[in-house]
């Protein structure tokens, strides 16, 4: 029958624009990889790893006490991490300097990536950081042994009701051939 | 109406096929690809259950009585799984492969080789997802949605779920491509779109869903992959990656899969209650536009599930008035087949039972939605047993009734035989009653806040999850019954009439013998 083929042809054609359509979602579904990246830049949320810009003029409030606690962890690869302080009192505004210090206890060469952890979780609104070992890879050759500052401010927009905070790191390996984090 | 084309009589030589199991390897007819959509589902919705007894046998009582955490964990996540992808969605598959050319006067299917194939590829894959169970590290065990970072460290289990998942998503856009293009290209003359049967049109609509999102599924999963073994880091946050990102691709998946796994249910319920009423569906054209809107809405709403995630409260205010909005195209649909049973000669067969049923469950389990989709209300009751509730209430009471009611209304076309009406009767109210007793108090057990994925759990939630077991056995135990009156219609059923529905009028009905021949419509009917 004559309509067979039509029909036939019709319906190939049909696979082909449907099957482009699945392609192209597939693509889709990596591209929000670089959409999300970029969505969550341009609206400032998870800005975790990039430095902050100083604020010209900077208000202490020294009516007010902060306790920092300074928290280090290490996942998966074989290196010693820890503040050289546990905790400081500070006033919001006030620019607080801390040292860590990490230490590579194999004896490879190992690169590591810190990613910071706050709690109470919004406590990254008020939290300028000027430098931090967390913006770059940090790689120690064996047995070597490193201290690094965090320099930051609390800013006094912090809610009245916290009095106590958490800043956490926590150091993992980076595999060969990963890069480390893009921002 | 009655111009059955001379096509249909006594043609047996239509008929020839390969006999025995090579028939079914081989086949490229709808109508068996449809029965082992139907007969594959059947199988899986067996073994998600036989898990789910598992699950509700360990939480008969507080304490850990049956399986280790490890393995409950397990039980948890492939029965998720398996219902979603092995069962609900092959079944709909299923009753698409068989109404779809009867119901638009189509010969087959557009690609019936690729519907083969289409087929062939479910068991390979629930047998990786079965299988799973007896590799070292047993199966996937951190839920259906697979978040990481607990799908990253997972054991053997995970690859195998991931290949599943490939190769179910493969299915899938096969067998949409095959749908939409038969529905489109294939329609008998006369049958414009806006003349197809309702059932045909959510099936339209439900196969461009899931070429729209299955193929990103595939992407977040082969994402997985390669954060696994390949070195990647999409989700890994030392690689500067982010695992709140899988949830939000998931869901880019996740949120029309719902809707994916529910279009179709309204379709069936779009054809019975017509038929039982004896009357035409009320605001058909109303009735379609409501599903393209729940189609569009449903890929816009994602993160409704991720509340608790962490987001800007303009993301969070966004995501809950778009989830609300649902509610709107979905009230004209249930509207719509109240007034299509309002002052009709109303009967009620099984098929129209579990239409009803339908109906008035899916409305509770519509509304509890709306509860979870209020931010404040959804960051009390995530991860509760309220979540389990309401989403039990739309797939098992909303996708598995219609499924049911689709089953039984249309068992006499397929098969030429009736079913034991007395026994289907049994069978909906058996469900009814021991569905509810099942997920009615999942919501007060979720409301004090029983979390979860938890093999145990404390000492005032033990009332609750004693009558949710009882009533999940006794649900369980009836669907055996279904089994036996579909088995027993098959093999020795009474000799169905020509036309058991009077009120029906879909072309199956008018223009086909019953049972419909292996082959029909090779001259297309013509439609006024």
């Amino acid at each position: 029958m004559g309509m067979v083929n039509n029909n036939s042809k019709a319906n190939a054609l049909m696979m082909k624009k449907l099957l482009v359509f699945t392609l192209v979602m597939f693509v889709f579904g990596y591209a929000l990889v670089p959409f999300y990246e970029k969505f969550c830049e341009v609206t400032g949320i998870n800005n975790l790893l990039r430095p902050d810009v100083r604020a010209k003029e900077n208000w202490v409030d020294e009516e007010r006490w902060i306790t920092i606690e300074f928290d280090a962890n290490t996942r998966g690869l074989p290196w010693q991490f820890k503040p050289l302080q546990t905790s400081a009192r500070i006033h919001p505004g006030e620019s607080v300097n801390v040292m860590y210090e990490i230490t590579n206890d194999s004896d490879r060469e190992v690169v590591g990536q810190a990613i910071p952890s706050y709690s109470p979780r919004y406590l990254d609104k008020h939290l300028k950081k000027f430098e931090c070992f967390c913006f770059t890879k940090q790689v120690l050759k064996p047995k070597e042994t490193r201290q690094m500052p965090v320099q930051f401010v609390i800013e006094p927009g912090l809610p009245a009701d916290i009095h106590t905070v958490t800043i956490s790191y926590t150091f993992f390996e980076l595999p060969e051939g990963v890069n480390a984090v893009k921002n | 109406m009655a111009a059955i084309h001379g096509d249909a009589h006594g043609h047996g030589h239509d008929d020839h096929h390969p006999s025995g199991i090579m028939r079914w390897i081989t086949t490229t007819n709808h109508k068996d690809i449809g029965t082992m959509y139907l007969w594959f589902s059947f199988a899986m919705f067996l073994v998600g259950g036989t898990l789910a007894m598992g699950i509700r046998a360990e939480l008969f009582q507080p304490g850990i009585q049956i399986l280790e955490p490890e393995l409950f964990n397990q039980f948890t996540t492939l029965h998720g799984l398996i219902m979603v992808f092995g069962a609900i969605m092959p079944a709909f598959v299923g009753f698409a492969n068989w109404q779809v050319p009867l119901m638009i006067g189509a010969p087959d299917m557009a690609f019936a080789r690729m519907n083969n194939w289409s087929f062939w590829l479910l068991p390979v894959a629930a047998t990786l997802l079965v299988s799973s169970f007896f590799v070292p590290g047993g199966a996937a065990a951190g839920g259906w949605t697979f978040y990481p970072p607990l799908s990253t460290q997972g054991g053997l289990g995970v690859d195998l779920m991931i290949f599943a998942v490939h190769i179910l998503g493969a299915s899938s856009i096969m067998g949409s491509i095959n749908i939409i293009t038969t529905i489109l290209n294939m329609r008998a003359p006369g049958m414009t779109l806006m003349k197809m049967p309702m059932f045909v049109w959510t099936w339209l609509i439900t196969a461009y869903l899931l070429v729209l999102v299955m193929p990103v599924l595939a992407g977040v999963v082969t994402m997985l992959l390669t954060d696994r073994h390949f070195g990647t880091s999409f989700f890994n946050a030392a690689g500067g990656g982010d695992p709140v990102m899988f949830q939000h691709i998931f869901w880019f998946f996740g949120h029309p899969e719902v809707y994916i796994m529910i279009l179709p249910s309204f379709g069936i319920v779009s054809e019975v209650i017509p038929t039982f009423s004896r009357k035409p569906l009320f605001g058909y054209s109303s009735m379609v536009y409501a599903t393209a809107s729940i189609a569009i809405l449903s890929c816009v709403v994602w993160a409704h599930h991720m509340f608790t995630a962490g987001m800007p409260t303009v993301g969070q205010l966004f995501f809950m008035y778009a989830t609300m909005l649902i509610a709107v195209p979905t009230g004209v649909k249930v509207f719509n087949w109240t007034a299509t049973m309002w002052r009709g000669s109303m009967s009620f067969e099984t098929p129209m039972l579990f239409s009803i049923g339908f109906i008035f469950l899916f409305v509770i389990g519509g509304f509890s939605g709306v509860i979870c989709a209020i931010v404040p209300i959804d960051i009390q009751v995530q991860d509760t047993y309220y979540v389990i509730a309401h989403f039990h209430y739309v797939l098992v009471s909303g996708s598995l009734f219609a499924l049911f009611a689709g089953a039984y209304y249309w068992i006499p076309k397929w098969t030429g035989r009736m079913y034991n009406e007395t026994l289907g009767k049994w069978h909906f109210w058996l469900s009814m009653f021991f569905f509810n007793l099942t997920f009615f108090v999942q919501h007060f057990l979720g409301l004090a806040g029983m979390p979860r994925r938890i093999p145990d759990y404390n000492l005032q939630f033990a009332d609750f999850n004693m009558i949710s077991s009882i009533g999940a056995f006794g649900f369980g135990l009836t669907q055996l019954l279904f089994l036996y009156i579909m088995i027993s219609c098959i093999r020795s059923g009474e000799k169905a009439p020509e036309k058991p529905w009077d009120g029906a009028t879909t072309l199956e009905w008018t223009h086909l013998p019953t049972p419909a021949p292996y082959h029909s419509f090779e001259k297309p009917p013509i439609v006024k």
